[in-house]
């Protein structure tokens, strides 16, 4: 038994120094010639603007949702102006980026996995090489350029979703006015609030774009294969974002000190 | 003069040897075939001379290049020499056929998109599939699929042409019109590298022939040599007129 967790640990611990050497090697790249802007740019499109109505709307509801709580929470003690306030920091410094990273590793993820995996199999990327094209760049570069790129725009998204859906439910009880809501839910947001939050969220990106790309990269036996590398991907890149999530708050609050 | 060389190419696969110190020369212009079983290393030879494979031991020379030696760049120049069509064609599934042979010439030329589609309709043309440019692979039938896989692998112009078993899983009269094109290619002067277990399409295609069989080169020479070779099982192989 112990033996049998020791391998299984050893074996994660292995296909986390492979996909981080993988991402490593991703970033080197990019930042050679010749760069694939058009493709990237494409990526942009497919990852950033397809996932947009699922973050807004996911935003939308955690918004209505999080304004109940908060005012359940807070009506105890009288303090129901607090709670555009409240909800837009727990939004904007963790909820948002957190919720943004998971559904865009289900979302995405999952997708990029099954592309490539199934590129694999059918010898597409074998193709590519063969036309004497970079697969490595082409394929892994450029989908995890874009992974880091949209995942901040899209946590900007979800955060001011989140807040609009805040005000919605805020409305519907209290009749607050919009002018109102939004100017307490701002007035108590600054830039250690925003910036950071919403900037971590690329390396949620990296670690989307790279371990769905790595797996996909990796993919073997077939049509059997391409659906567990699908699953791998969302179920890994989403560990991945949790555990490193710790690690990146941590970094905030030191770089960050006094707002937190 | 040679167009490709292998020197003593050993490979192995978790700890099988796939080749095993196999050594061939391929003239210009010439059409090769390399028969063989299944699983006999057919396909992993063609792969390392486009370099998708690096030999454990030995050297790959194409045009005096060692590829199993390049990277980068220089790879990429000697691989641009070369087209490759795939067993099961390895068409770009998420991009019109059209475009599937287009994206060699977007990639390394720099002419204006209205030549590059262009030629991609004429290369397309040549394998009669001058109707099919908007179509999805997926719409294909087998033998288009193949068709428009060799389209794409001439849509350079390579000097070299690698095919991996052109007749596999076609009908008798598609396989033929496949042959027929490799057949016009090399009058035209194409190095040609037949990967292929179908002994009629070999005889029609092949100006020479070289049987793989455990990893070794058993046999080599004209159809007309293998026919009459000492060896029993490539005399029983030359037989099988059925096969593929």
């Amino acid at each position: 038994m112990v033996v049998r967790v020791g391998d299984l640990i050893l074996t994660f611990l292995a296909w986390v120094g492979d996909t981080a050497l993988f991402g490593a090697r991703a970033l080197y790249e990019a930042l050679l010639p010749p760069y694939e802007f058009k493709e990237t740019w494409r990526h942009v499109y497919e990852i950033g603007w397809r996932s947009l109505p699922l973050i807004a709307l996911a935003g939308l509801a955690i918004g209505v949702v999080l304004s109940m709580h908060t005012r359940a929470s807070l009506e105890r003690f009288g303090a129901e102006a607090m709670i555009p306030a409240v909800l837009a920091v727990a939004l904007v410094r963790e909820t948002g980026p957190l919720v943004a990273g998971l559904l865009v590793a289900g979302r995405v993820g999952a997708g990029i996995g099954a592309e490539l995996g199934a590129m694999k199999v059918t010898e597409q990327i074998d193709a590519l090489e063969a036309v004497a094209v970079d697969s490595f760049k082409f394929l892994a570069v450029t989908r995890i350029l874009a992974c880091i790129l949209a995942m901040p725009l899209l946590t900007a998204v979800i955060d001011f979703c989140g807040i609009f859906g805040g005000y919605l439910a805020e409305t519907s009880t209290s009749g607050m006015s919009m002018q109102l809501y939004f100017h307490r839910a701002f007035s108590v947001l600054q830039f250690s609030d925003f910036v950071p939050a919403t900037l971590k969220t690329a390396v949620f990106g990296f670690i989307i774009g790279t371990v769905a790309s790595y797996l996909g990269f990796t993919t073997t036996q077939g049509t059997e294969g391409v659906g567990r590398t699908s699953t791998s991907s969302v179920v890994l890149s989403s560990i991945c974002i949790i555990l490193i999530n710790v690690v990146l708050v941590k970094l905030i609050f030191l770089l960050f000190p006094v707002r937190a | 003069m040679q167009a490709i060389k292998l020197e003593h190419v050993t490979k192995s696969f978790d700890g099988r040897k796939v080749l095993d110190d196999v050594t061939l020369e391929i003239r210009e212009g010439k059409a090769f075939c390399l028969l063989g079983r299944s699983g006999t290393g057919k396909s992993v030879t063609l792969k390392h001379i486009i370099g998708l494979l690096r030999p454990d031991e030995g050297h790959v020379l194409v045009h005096g290049k060692d590829v199993s030696a390049l990277s980068g760049r220089e790879l990429s120049d000697v691989r641009r020499s070369m087209g490759f069509l795939f067993q099961n064609a390895a068409l770009f599934d998420s991009i019109t056929v059209g475009e599937n042979v287009a994206f060699p010439l977007r990639r390394h030329t720099d002419w204006p998109d209205a030549k590059i589609r262009d030629v991609a309709r004429a290369k397309l043309a040549e394998v009669g599939l001058e109707n099919e440019y908007d179509k999805m692979p997926a719409e294909l039938s087998g033998g288009m699929r193949k068709r428009a896989g060799l389209a794409r692998a001439m849509a350079l112009d390579p000097d070299i042409l690698l095919v991996d078993e052109p007749s596999a899983g076609l009908d008798p009269i598609t396989a033929a019109e496949i042959d027929d094109l490799l057949v016009n290619l090399k009058k035209e002067g194409t190095t040609l590298v037949v990967v292929t277990h179908d002994i009629p399409s070999a005889r029609h295609v092949g100006d020479e022939l070289a049987m793989l069989h455990e990893g070794k080169i058993i046999a080599r020479g004209t159809a007309q040599e293998l026919d009459r070779s000492d060896d029993k099982l490539v005399r029983a192989f030359m037989r099988s007129e059925g096969a593929g």
